[in-house]
Formats: structure tokens, C-alpha cells, sequence
């Protein structure tokens, strides 16, 4: 259980201190993702002691927690009444923290239908690389006052400063849900997850690995039951440990040591002839793809498919594990990461080479 | 940080820019003639004016670069400006600056249904591209109750909202990929085709940054499916803060209906005389609630927010029995602005975001607020947002009634942010709300703020002095409040 424990001002101090002497800082909560982003080293800063929520009111469907509030407890306290965090991070760990989760920006199989973790950011505190305790956005649905900078610090990997506070909007659980199975090869289940995203189906979750689209649908009774109608496939018993399988990486097509690759691509583009073993996710727009082929070339297929490759788990972690940014793109990162840590101090490296 | 001085421009100034402008456009797209700048020199906030050096109207990507490449290698201020209607002088001209407007931008470029998505030029109306989508059965969620006329790259800029951005989300969480001509007249491309982009999230910080970041050149958006069906209901109140507490309870049955707004009764009334619309003239309050959904769903939802509205003391529901009647019933909710404008002279829309729980607590001391202040206020808003929009009522050709509405103003954006919330939900902070950003923010915040600025616009020439304060500005509001009225330094312009 995650305790209720406060120390934003001693974790200003350290990076203050750390900002005076130059010592680039690896901020870290559980560990659980680790693996991700590039190889970074510095002295450690856990942030698992700041810790606990701040505020839950149901009705407003916003929490608010420290950093180091453990994933679990968090969706615990949500379940409890009856909601539930939109996105479906993937912990990839038993020790996974809010704010490791916000700073990867990972989030799981409902993400096309329901949004992404940066889109349920209402607010967040950060300590900027001055050691300064800063808060942008707030508990509130909508807020356009100054630059969006909690959604920004989203998937930042830490490098624009350590996340010490998140205010989250929250979704009520669904009273109901189902999965269907249909048999069909990839270029067809990619058509027909974006025919289906087209109509007003309450989906909430697609896959296709192996021969095999799995569509899980979720709402009220009575629109989950039309949804089975009219999609009409082969009802999955155990819907619920598959979708937990693809959100945590449990599923058997992740447990491999060739490197995994992420490809982001537009939803409906059409399968990639990459070698490799793929599992399609989010009615196409995110595809798994074990393989040991050069970056150069996945890179090149996936960009000219409209996409970005990321090099998620293994292969050469000294490389850019993510899609390379053209030079004006990267210029404006270099720029704002002067803006907020101009002593280059939070995970010099993890996100690009030369941020 | 840098901030321009605003010299008044010598009039050779003017013809020397026209020219030079002209070298780069064609004849039509300049204006410098002071008659023909006039319809420019303001937003939908009309109580602050000024004249632009120079309006251009650029219609190609080149012709942006070139104007920005020029402008910033001459080090003149660019204002950005859609189609004006904004509340927040947040595309109010600079006289020492050029004023660019994407009005010829207007073309839907492509529409892929497959991916619903489309791809469009910045000047284009926001209501056009559900139109253009809406025979196939999709449209673009987010719709301000300007959608008729207001462009989706001044949607961009603001993070506009409209009604039904509680379910469906606001502009930011409807787009995908934008591209932005900066300062320096370079091209980039935010965000992807796909549902993310490699790095920052700078499709995020684009969003809602008030034309201070970049020029907006075309933008991706999402298209939604319809819903297979909507009902509306109306319920009325005979007490603002039963409402209020009603707005709770919905959300608390775990159902998020598609819109839900309320109406006070001197914006009810206001609105039916308005539209005829059959709204309760009686009420207190009347709030609107929106389900959709499969027909199946809606109707399941429809049983259990009936019962909710009655455990939560309404006096009366009805239901919009057709489409048509629920246009209709929705119509003078989107038509409330201008309807409020009849009853009055003039008014001023206020824009901050609290939470849920306080409206009731906050439309009170509103009311007592407008009393105190011997001013009219009406309310209409997105009350499942949280989001006020208090409409102050007076007569700017009563000497000193438009400052003192102004105060007002402030006064209940710093009530928003006392409760919890914030000084602006969808309108942005443009000129007007520029004090009140001292009270929502740190000195430090506000300094990280310029700096971001900076990353993107080191010589400060995008729409400058905008959206933040500087700190000598928060230091000279900290010191009007302390003194309470009696203004310091009466003889300095205030914006
Ligand atoms: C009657 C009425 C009702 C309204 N209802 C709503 C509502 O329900 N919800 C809501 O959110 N707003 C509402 N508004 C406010 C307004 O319509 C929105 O803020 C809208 O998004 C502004 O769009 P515009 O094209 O008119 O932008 P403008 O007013 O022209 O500009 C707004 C800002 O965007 C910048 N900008 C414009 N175009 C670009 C570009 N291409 N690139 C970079 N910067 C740019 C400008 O510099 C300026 O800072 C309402 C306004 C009125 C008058």
C-alpha cells in the first residue's frame, strides 16, 4: 500500500544540488520500465517515497496522486467505486508508479477508442531542472490557461523534469463487456477494425495475431448485447486474461528474446513486408513486430507507410531506440529541453541521444 | 523576457511594410489603407481595438514562409487570426505589426474515411467539415457554439470546446497532425497520421497556445461515426443550486451523457424570446442533458437519469419527442450569446472552469457579486465541464460601466480559481484575462512559460505580449490590488 508521504521539498533540494554540480539524475520510481528508451546513466533519484493520493472525489471523476504512488493502488481506490483510469496503462511490473507510467506515456488496448494516457492529464506538479516546484493545468476538465505543459511532460521520459503530482480524469468501468473471435488473415482484419471504427460500435479493444481478429466491445448491458448481434463472431470465455496479456506483455508473443520492435502507424495502412513474427493492435495503429531485421530498413518501411518504429525491448540500447526526428523537429526539442533543464540534468540520453 | 514596446508607427512605416509585402504577394493580399485595415482591428472582444501596420492575406504555404521569413529577419511582430471570434482579443492587432489572416485558407484537402480522418486547411469553418462528412455518417466532435463561423486553426490555437466535449473530448483530443510554419518561416510537421508521433507531445503544446508558437498552415482532424441516436432531455429547477447538485449526480450513476448544460432563468428567458424554443420561463434554472448512444443504450440511460433528475428536485422534464425538437431545444442554448446581447446594450462572457461540485456555491456568490457590483449577470454553460459562462449585461455608453464590468469579471475569475479551478476553460487568455494569469500562477510558472515561448520564438514576434504576463506586469497588478480599486497608475495603458 502506497503510504501518504510528501517530500517534494527535499526532491527540490537534491536537484538543486544536482543542477549546481552538473550530475545528470536517473529518475526512477519501480523500475518496471526500465528496459525502455535509451541507456541513461546517472545518480539514481527514486521517487517512490512521494507518495499517495492527494485527492479522490468520485463524482468529479478526477484523482489526483504523488509520483510514487504505486499503479496498483491507484486502480485499486477506482475500483473501489466503480471507475477506472480510461487509458489501461500497462504496468509491466508489479511495482509500476503513477509517475513512471505518465512519464513513458504508455497506454493499452482501449487507447484508440477512449484516448491515451496524455489525454486524461488534467494537471501535473514537475520539478523543472532548476529545482523548482512547478504546477501547470489543475483538477478541472478544461483549463487553457498557459502553455499545455502537463500534457507535454506526458511520455517525456522524466527529460523535462521529474513528475512529482498527476491529476487524472477517470472513466466509469463498464457495466459490461464481451470478447469475439473471427478467423481472418491481417490485411483483411485491418479493414475491418476501421469499417467497424467507423460505425457507432461500442469497441473498445482489437487485436489480430495469428490468423485470429479478437474484438472485445464494452458498455451498458443493452449496447453490449446489440454490439454481439450485430458483430456476430465466436465468443471468447476468456476475454478478460487476453486483454490483460496484451496490456501487461504476459501474452506468449511477448515472451521472446529477439528484439521488439512498435510501429505506429495510420490505423488502416496496409500490412508492412517486414520479416518478423507481428501482433496488431488498436484497429492497426500499433503493431508488435519481433525481429532481427536493421533498424535502417524497418525505419524506412514504416516511415514511408506514415509511421514511426520504435525499438522497444532488446537490440542495441546505445542507438536511438526511437524514430529519428528531422532536424527542425529536433532543434525545437533541444530548444525546450534548454528551457526546462538547461543543465541537461534529468535522464541525459534516455529519450535522444543529445537531449 | 522580451517583450515589444508598442511605438506608434509613423505613417511612412506603413507604406514602407505595404510595399515591401508587396514584393512578396500578390497586390490583393495586402491591405494598408486604414480604411480597409478596420474590419481587423478587433475579435469577438470588441471593447479592445487597434489598427495592424499591415493585413496580409496569404494563400499558399510559400506565401506564409515568406511573409515569416521576412517579418522575422525585419523583427515585426505577426498576429495570426482565423476568423475573428474569438473572446479574448487574442487576434487583436498590434499597431507596430502585421496582422496575417488565413482566411484564404478555406479548402477541405482530403477525407479518408477508412482512417476517419481529414485533412484540412486552417481556414476552413469549423461546422464545414462535418458537413463535408456528415452524408457518410461521421463528424468532427468538438463544436463551439460559434461552429458556424469560427475556423479550426483559431479552434487549434484556443482548444475550443463546445457542447459535447464532455464525452467526446476537446480539440486537442480530436486532431492528429498539424503543420506549422515557424517564426523563422521554416515548415514542420506535429504529431502523425497515426495516433502518435515520435518525441515531445508538441501536438499538445500547440494546442491552446493562442497563435504564440507558430503559424498553423493545415491540420489533421479525427472524424467521429454518429451516434445511432440522441435524446435530450430538459429539466427545470426551481433553484440554481439543485441544479447544480443534479450535474453531480448524473456523472454519479456512471453514465457520461453526451452533452450536459445549463441555462439560468435570465438566460432562458432571454433565449426564448429568442428562438421560441418552448424552454420553462419559470424555472430557475433548466438543465439540458444529452444521451447517445446505440438506441438500446439510450434508452436503458434515459430510465436512470429521469430518476436521478427527480431524486435531485427538479419540477418538470421533458423529453425533445423528434430530431427536430431536439435541434430546436438545442438551438437556443447555441444561440444564448447573441440572445443575451438583446437584452442588453452589451455583455461580457466570462470563461472559468470550476469544479463540478461548486457550482452551485459559485452561481450564488455570482449573483451576489452582480448585485454588489448593481450588474446584470447571465448564466449558460457546460455544466458537465464545469465550465461557467456568466454573462455580465451593460451599456458601454454608460461612463464607467465597462471598467466596472471588468472588475467584475476578474473578480469571478479569481472566485474560479479560489474554488479549485481556472480563469479561462475554452476562450483563452489573448489580452483580457492577462492579470488574472498573476493569480493563477507562480512567478516561477510564468518564467517557465516565457521560456518555452523563447524555444519556439526567441525574438518574442508571434502575437507578443499575449497569453502571459511578464513579472513587472504581476508585480504592478499585485500592487492595483492591494490598493483596491483605486488604480496606481492610472495613467498607464493597461493592456
Ligand atoms: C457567439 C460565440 C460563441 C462561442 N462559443 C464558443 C464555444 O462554445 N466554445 C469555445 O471554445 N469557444 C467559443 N467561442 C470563442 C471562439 O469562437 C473560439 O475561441 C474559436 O476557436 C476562435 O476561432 P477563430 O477562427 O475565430 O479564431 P480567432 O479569433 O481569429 O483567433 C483566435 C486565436 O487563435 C490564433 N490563431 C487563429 N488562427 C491561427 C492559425 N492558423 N495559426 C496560429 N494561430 C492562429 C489567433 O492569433 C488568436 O490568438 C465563441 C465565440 C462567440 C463569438
Amino acid at each position: 500500500m502506497s503510504t501518504d508521504n510528501n517530500i517534494d521539498k527535499e526532491l527540490c533540494l537534491v536537484v538543486k544540488q544536482a543542477a549546481a554540480e552538473g550530475t545528470p539524475l536517473r529518475l526512477h520510481g519501480g523500475d518496471t520500465k526500465s528496459f525502455y528508451g535509451r541507456a541513461s546513466d546517472g545518480q539514481p533519484l527514486d521517487l517512490r517515497g512521494h507518495s499517495g493520493i492527494v485527492n479522490y472525489e468520485p463524482s468529479e471523476l478526477v484523482i489526483t496522486a504523488r509520483a510514487g504512488t504505486l499503479l496498483v493502488d491507484l486502480e485499486s481506490s477506482l475500483a473501489e467505486q466503480g471507475q477506472m483510469l480510461g487509458f489501461e496503462p500497462p504496468h509491466l511490473g508489479a511495482g509500476a508508479t503513477l509517475g513512471g507510467t505518465i512519464a513513458c506515456g504508455l497506454s493499452g488496448p482501449r487507447r484508440p477508442y477512449a484516448g491515451a494516457a496524455r489525454d486524461f492529464v488534467l494537471g501535473v506538479r514537475i520539478i523543472n531542472g532548476r529545482g523548482e516546484l512547478l504546477r501547470f493545468g489543475g483538477q478541472v476538465m478544461k483549463n487553457v490557461a498557459g502553455y499545455d505543459i502537463s500534457r507535454l511532460s506526458v511520455g517525456a521520459l522524466g527529460t523535462l523534469g521529474a513528475i512529482v503530482e498527476v491529476s487524472l480524469k477517470v472513466l466509469p468501468v463498464p457495466v459490461r463487456e464481451a470478447t469475439m473471435r473471427f478467423a481472418m488473415p491481417a490485411d483483411q482484419a485491418i479493414r475491418q477494425m476501421n469499417e467497424w471504427a467507423g460505425q457507432p460500435i461500442p469497441i473498445s479493444g482489437t487485436c489480430h495475431h495469428d490468423g485470429v481478429l479478437y474484438v472485445r466491445v464494452s458498455g451498458s448491458a443493452a449496447g453490449v448485447d446489440a454490439a454481439i448481434a450485430r458483430l456476430d463472431g465466436e465468443m471468447v470465455d476468456e476475454g478478460a486474461a487476453l486483454w490483460h496479456g496484451i496490456r501487461e506483455h504476459s501474452h506468449a508473443f511477448f515472451a521472446d528474446d529477439q528484439p521488439q520492435w512498435r510501429i505506429s502507424v495510420p490505423q488502416a495502412a496496409a500490412p508492412l513486408s517486414l520479416d518478423g513474427d507481428w501482433l496488431i493492435e488498436w484497429g492497426g495503429a500499433q503493431r508488435w513486430l519481433k525481429t532481427e531485421a536493421p533498424a535502417d530498413v524497418i525505419r524506412e518501411q514504416t516511415e514511408a507507410a506514415g509511421g514511426h518504429a520504435t525499438l522497444f525491448r532488446g537490440g542495441d540500447r546505445t542507438q536511438e531506440v526511437f524514430h529519428p526526428l528531422r532536424p527542425l523537429l529536433f532543434n525545437l526539442h533541444r530548444n525546450l529541453k534548454d528551457a526546462f533543464d538547461p543543465q541537461r540534468i534529468f535522464n541525459p540520453g534516455r529519450l535522444y541521444r543529445y537531449l | 523576457m522580451a517583450q515589444t514596446a508598442e511605438p506608434t508607427p509613423a505613417a511612412g512605416d506603413r507604406e514602407a511594410l505595404g510595399r515591401a509585402l508587396r514584393s512578396l504577394l500578390p497586390d490583393d493580399a495586402v491591405l494598408d489603407h486604414p480604411e480597409e485595415l478596420r474590419p481587423y482591428e478587433c475579435d469577438g472582444l470588441s471593447a479592445y481595438r487597434k489598427l495592424p501596420l499591415v493585413v496580409v492575406l496569404p494563400e499558399t504555404v510559400e506565401q506564409v514562409q515568406e511573409v515569416m521569413r521576412y517579418c522575422a529577419g525585419q523583427r515585426i511582430p505577426v498576429v495570426a487570426r482565423g476568423a475573428g471570434t474569438g473572446l479574448s482579443g487574442g487576434a487583436l492587432p498590434l499597431e507596430n505589426g502585421v496582422l496575417m489572416s488565413l482566411a484564404k485558407f478555406n479548402r477541405i484537402l482530403d477525407i479518408d474515411l477508412l482512417n476517419r480522418a481529414a485533412r484540412v486547411q486552417p481556414g476552413v469553418r469549423n461546422l464545414a467539415i462535418s458537413e463535408a462528412v456528415s452524408a457518410s455518417g461521421f463528424y468532427y466532435a468538438p463544436d463551439p457554439s460559434s461552429q458556424i463561423a469560427c475556423s479550426i486553426g483559431g479552434n487549434v490555437a484556443e482548444n475550443a470546446g463546445g457542447l459535447h466535449c464532455l464525452k467526446y473530448g476537446l480539440t486537442v483530443h480530436n486532431i492528429l497532425k498539424l503543420q506549422v510554419v515557424t517564426v523563422e518561416g521554416d515548415l514542420v510537421t506535429i504529431g502523425s497520421d497515426g495516433l502518435d508521433a515520435p518525441g515531445y507531445d508538441l501536438l499538445a503544446l500547440m494546442t491552446g497556445s493562442e497563435g504564440m508558437l507558430g503559424i498553423i498552415v493545415e491540420i489533421t482532424v479525427r472524424l467521429l461515426p454518429k451516434p445511432m441516436s440522441a435524446k435530450l432531455i430538459m429539466a427545470s429547477f426551481d433553484d440554481v443550486e439543485k441544479a447544480g447538485d443534479a450535474v453531480g449526480n448524473i456523472i454519479a450513476t456512471g453514465i457520461i451523457p453526451g452533452g450536459l448544460e445549463m441555462m439560468d432563468n435570465l438566460a432562458t428567458r432571454a433565449t426564448e424570446d429568442f428562438v421560441h424554443a418552448g424552454y420553462d420561463t419559470n424555472a430557475a434554472a433548466i438543465l439540458f442533458c444529452e444521451l447517445d448512444g446505440t438506441p438500446e443504450e439510450v434508452d436503458a440511460d434515459l430510465v436512470r437519469v429521469n430518476e436521478v433528475l427527480e431524486q435531485s428536485g427538479c419540477t418538470d422534464i421533458r423529453i425533445a419527442k423528434d430530431e427536430q425538437q431536439r435541434q430546436l431545444f438545442w438551438s437556443g442554448r447555441k444561440a444564448a450569446f447573441p440572445a443575451a446581447g438583446r437584452l442588453s446594450p452589451d455583455y461580457y462572457c466570462i470563461d472559468g472552469t470550476i469544479p463540478r461540485k461548486k457550482i452551485g456555491y459559485v452561481l450564488t456568490r455570482i449573483a451576489e457579486m452582480g448585485r454588489e457590483y448593481g450588474l446584470r449577470i447571465a448564466n449558460v454553460f457546460h455544466a458537465g465541464d464545469g465550465n461557467l459562462h456568466p454573462l455580465i449585461l451593460y451599456d458601454g455608453n454608460k461612463p464607467g460601466e465597462f471598467e466596472r464590468t471588468e472588475e467584475l469579471g476578474g473578480k469571478i475569475l479569481e472566485l474560479s480559481v479560489e474554488v479549485g479551478g481556472t480563469i479561462t476553460g475554452e476562450h483563452g487568455v489573448g489580452v483580457e484575462k492577462i492579470n488574472q494569469m498573476c493569480v493563477q500562477f507562480e512567478s516561477t510558472e510564468l518564467t517557465q512559460f516565457h521560456a518555452l515561448k523563447h524555444a519556439f520564438d526567441p525574438h518574442s514576434l508571434l502575437n507578443p505580449g499575449k497569453a502571459v504576463p511578464t513579472l513587472s506586469r504581476c508585480a504592478e497588478f499585485g500592487a492595483m490590488h492591494v490598493h483596491k480599486g483605486e488604480l496606481k497608475f492610472p495613467h498607464l495603458e493597461r493592456f
